[in-house]
């Protein structure tokens, strides 16, 4: 194994686990300035906490199935998850979907939050349950990232640095700054994230199945170009669209 | 139960956004595993597998960008 192998994998892993931990730490804010950080901070604790006992029990599991079935089964869910990112991140970086913006979200989330009657106890059911869902949702997905990026290539460890490695970046901005992270480009980061897992869903797909590679583990870093450059294309393709809809004859 | 049912819902958001996305996807797959290696060459299934990837997911932007824009 070298590195075309685990360079990729904590790669993924920390992009796709960035953006989440920028969605999580977006509400988790929001709770915490509307209602009271007590109740933010033990929501997004508890909602970590969950995930936590749902690794340690179902991680071991996944070594209870045939490799071929694994790489097959988490290679079709890369795909699933990384071509939907990167559909969503080809509309949007062509015009046809607006852009994600988390100053916007914050606001949404006050407002929502500031509906709710304060009942004045220590802890609040409300923000501690909307600080629980959003830590639990988003790192559902991080835990994702991690098993399918690094479980069918024994490839754990770089995905989990990889992720610590998000996690840790995002929360000290978050206790730093006190406010979303806005100016992340989460686009861009999206778009890459759905380059980098489309190319590993295709590659553990082709595994499992038993096809040949040209260039073995070089594979993968034309898979990456490949989608790389298909993306590209299509929002090239998209931006004259749109200015040519935009454009009055 | 509302509870279950979001995370449910959030779970199955993770992978699916575009049902015909998917389906398109898996049937490909599918179709790459029964019936690629009869058909090719060994060395030509990963790229040939790639390269329907590649086509459902433009022919799926393509369409996308069409009925978001007439909307």
């Amino acid at each position: 194994m070298n590195w075309t192998h685990y360079a990729p994998a904590v790669l993924a892993s920390f992009l796709a686990s960035f953006v989440e931990f920028v969605e999580a730490l977006t509400i988790v804010l929001a709770v915490g300035v509307t209602r009271g950080w007590v109740s933010a901070f033990g929501g997004a604790s508890a909602g970590a906490l969950i995930l936590a006992i749902l690794v340690v029990l179902l991680g071991p599991s996944l070594h209870t199935f045939p490799v071929h079935i694994l790489q097959i089964a988490i290679g079709v869910l890369l795909l699933l998850f990384g071509t939907r990112w990167l559909r969503k991140a080809v509309l949007r970086a062509a015009g046809v979907l607006d852009l994600r913006d988390e100053e916007k979200v914050f606001t949404r989330q006050r407002e929502a939050l500031g509906k709710h009657t304060n009942t004045g106890a220590t802890l609040d059911g409300v923000a501690f349950v909307t600080s629980l869902k959003a830590v639990f949702i988003e790192g559902l997905e991080v835990v994702f990232v991690v098993i399918a990026v690094g479980a069918a290539g024994g490839m754990i460890l770089p995905a989990s640095i990889g992720a610590l490695g998000a996690g840790l970046v995002v929360v000290s901005l978050g206790v730093l700054l006190h406010k979303p992270l806005s100016r992340v480009p989460e686009n861009n980061l999206k778009f890459a994230v759905g380059v980098l897992l489309s190319a590993f869903g295709v590659f553990w797909v082709g595994e499992g199945l038993g096809y040949q590679w040209f260039g073995e583990d070089w594979s993968i870093v034309a898979l990456i170009t490949g989608f790389l450059t298909v993306s590209l294309v299509m929002v090239r393709v998209g931006q004259r669209r749109s200015a040519a809809v935009m454009t009055p004859r | 139960m509302n509870w279950i049912k979001q995370t449910w819902l959030g779970l199955l958001g993770l992978f699916v956004d575009d049902g015909s996305l998917a389906v398109a996807l898996i049937a490909w797959v599918l179709a790459a595993a029964f019936l690629l290696p009869r058909i090719l060459p060994a060395e030509w299934t990963g790229l040939v597998l790639f390269v329907g990837v590649a086509l459902i997911l433009i022919e799926n932007v393509a369409r996308s960008a069409r009925t978001k824009r007439k909307n």
